[in-house]
């Protein structure tokens, strides 16, 4: 295929606009000046300071923790709710109801799935002071649009296993539960890892439901960014946002070359 | 419903695959119901509620947070609401034209590459897309300070007071959102550009099309699922997007994302802040069904 180089050109101009404002935080991560923009001199500091930073340190742990208890859960009920909508013969009807439940997540804006979760919180909080704003809250509101992706990522697995595997093992007399175990799982296992993947990394990358179910004391890194924009930003940030950058290219990398094989 | 059937070789009656198939289903049902369907559903009965004097809520029956939706509050008429969602529409409108035109070339120039770098150059515009989106946002802002070389050259070119930055503006609100969009066009529609039929494209040159023709009616009709899925991807979450306008576009370029969260926050006005949430899903909804008719066969992720 032979292109116009104008195509090129304005496709290579497009990519350097998207880079543009990371490699300019990545540049002033090294800037030796706390205040200002004009480069005086190249240093790690802000690096090293990052790692001592008790505020940082916890935003990250947070980060982490929420992230991963809620992959974990996401990831069971998204596999089993995949596994209900491809694997049963629902009526139509019911069929159409739980596709929509599915998509749901998918489509509802941000702003007001965080809305309905803080009015949810609102109310369970009349029950239990266990809804008080806080991780746990964080969690929940996390797995509830997570389970879609997962389950839409397993759902794909699935319909492209068909019915040969299954058949073959119910024949030789597997019982459902060494079925599940011997057949079913290992054969999902990529859907379920890329699944888990998406999950994780739209976790670590939330903001907007984070801002609203998040407490006191359950600061995480994209919350503790925008904080301190709002304050002024150090350059410590700017080490902190260029280091999650690089991060998120690993992720990336890693991620192609575990689904293209 | 104990008619003996096959069902994945498993020799079972339908009842009895209903029952197990439930286990299965509960769990993920029970908790999208429980903190997504039926919350938002009760912001429909939130939204007829009065505030309190403190911010709670009272649970009378009131038109008003709807009068105050189109604009009617107590001093009279004022077009402040309905000129933020309606600039919420046009931004997410310009946001998703801009996002589709500067989305061609990069897909074809990414699906022309031979196919050993080709998914190098596609994880180039999938990082940004997983890169955090207030990192990306607060990036631009530092990009747009006074003493950075794109305000200086306004200022020089006399567009721009003296130490004045490119932000807060509405130009900021649009370049966050269009950088933060491109992605989520250019990803679906690579997906289509890469199964082109070429021959088409060879078919409309041999019977002398000029380039404007060949693209409008041999390559853009082939592109149009992957556009679709761009263009949903794009024009729903940019209507209801906070963080870039709260950032870039400062106190007088609110969209209707800001005002929700304003209500939640430092108005504390839930009820209220519901019937903008309902505003907002029903732009959403009409903007989805709009599409439905050409994106039925399409999957979102």
């Amino acid at each position: 295929m032979r292109l116009n180089p104008l195509i090129g050109i304005s496709a290579i101009a497009t990519l350097a606009f998207l880079y543009l404002p990371m490699l300019a935080v990545a540049v002033l991560s090294f800037n030796k000046t706390r205040y200002g923009l004009t480069w005086s001199g190249f240093t790690w500091d802000w690096y090293v300071r990052l790692f001592s930073n008790p505020e940082i340190l916890e935003a990250a742990r947070n980060t982490f923790v929420l992230a991963l208890l809620s992959t974990v859960i996401a990831t069971v009920l998204g596999t089993l709710f995949a596994i209900a909508l491809e694997r049963y013969p629902w009526p139509r009807r019911s069929q159409g109801l739980l596709e929509n439940i599915l998509y749901l997540p998918v489509v509802t804006p941000d702003i007001i799935f965080a809305v309905a979760l803080v009015v949810a919180f609102g109310a369970f909080r009349m029950v239990s002071s266990l809804f008080e704003p806080g991780l746990f809250t964080m969690i929940l509101g996390h797995v509830t649009f997570q389970i879609a992706f997962v389950a839409l990522t397993v759902r794909s697995r699935l319909k492209s296993l068909g019915h040969d595997l299954d058949e073959a093992a119910r024949d030789l007399y597997a019982s459902y539960g060494y079925y599940v175990r011997r057949v079913l799982l290992p054969l999902l296992t990529p859907g379920i890892v890329a699944g888990a993947m998406l999950a994780f990394t739209l976790s670590l990358d939330d903001f907007v439901i984070s801002f609203f179910t998040a407490g006191p004391t359950s600061q995480t890194l994209p919350l503790l960014i925008y904080a301190s924009v709002r304050r002024g930003v150090t350059p410590e940030i700017h080490a902190l946002s260029t280091l999650i950058f690089l991060l998120t290219v690993l992720l990336v990398l890693a991620s192609e070359r575990l689904t293209r094989r | 419903m104990n008619k003996l059937i096959v069902w994945f070789g498993e020799l079972t009656t339908p009842a009895r695959l209903y029952r197990r198939g439930l286990w299965f289903l509960l769990p993920a049902v029970v908790w999208i119901l429980g903190l997504l369907v039926i919350p938002g559903l009760s912001l429909v009965a939130l939204s007829f509620a009065e505030r309190g004097q403190y911010g709670e809520v009272v649970w009378n029956f009131t038109l008003e947070n709807y009068a105050r939706l189109l604009g009617y509050g107590i001093f009279g008429w004022s077009p402040d609401t309905v000129l933020i969602l309606l600039r919420s529409l046009w931004v997410a409108f310009v946001t998703t034209l801009v996002c589709v035109i500067l989305a061609y070339p990069l897909a074809f120039f990414i699906a022309s590459r031979p196919p050993r770098t080709r998914y190098l150059w596609l994880a180039l515009v999938i990082i940004p897309f997983w890169t955090n989106l207030v990192i990306r946002t607060y990036a631009w802002q530092m990009l747009l300070a006074p003493d950075f070389p794109f305000a200086k050259l306004a200022q020089t070119l006399g567009l721009l007071a003296p130490d004045a930055g490119l932000y807060p503006s509405p130009l900021a609100v649009y370049i966050g959102m269009i950088t933060a969009f491109l992605p989520f066009v250019v990803m679906p529609l690579f997906s289509s550009v890469e199964r082109l039929d070429w021959s088409l494209v060879e078919a409309a040159q041999d019977l002398y099309a000029n380039r404007f023709r060949t693209f409008f009616q041999a390559v853009w009709p082939q592109t149009l699922p992957g556009l679709t899925v761009g263009v949903i991807l794009t024009f729903i979450p940019a209507m209801g997007m906070f963080v870039i306008p709260d950032l870039l576009g400062g106190a007088k370029y609110l969209l209707v994302g800001n005002l929700i969260q304003q209500q939640f926050y430092a108005s504390r006005d839930w009820p209220y802040g519901a019937a903008v949430s309902l505003g907002l899903m029903l732009l959403t909804l009409v903007g989805l069904a709009l599409y439905r008719r050409r994106g039925k066969d399409v999957d979102l992720v």
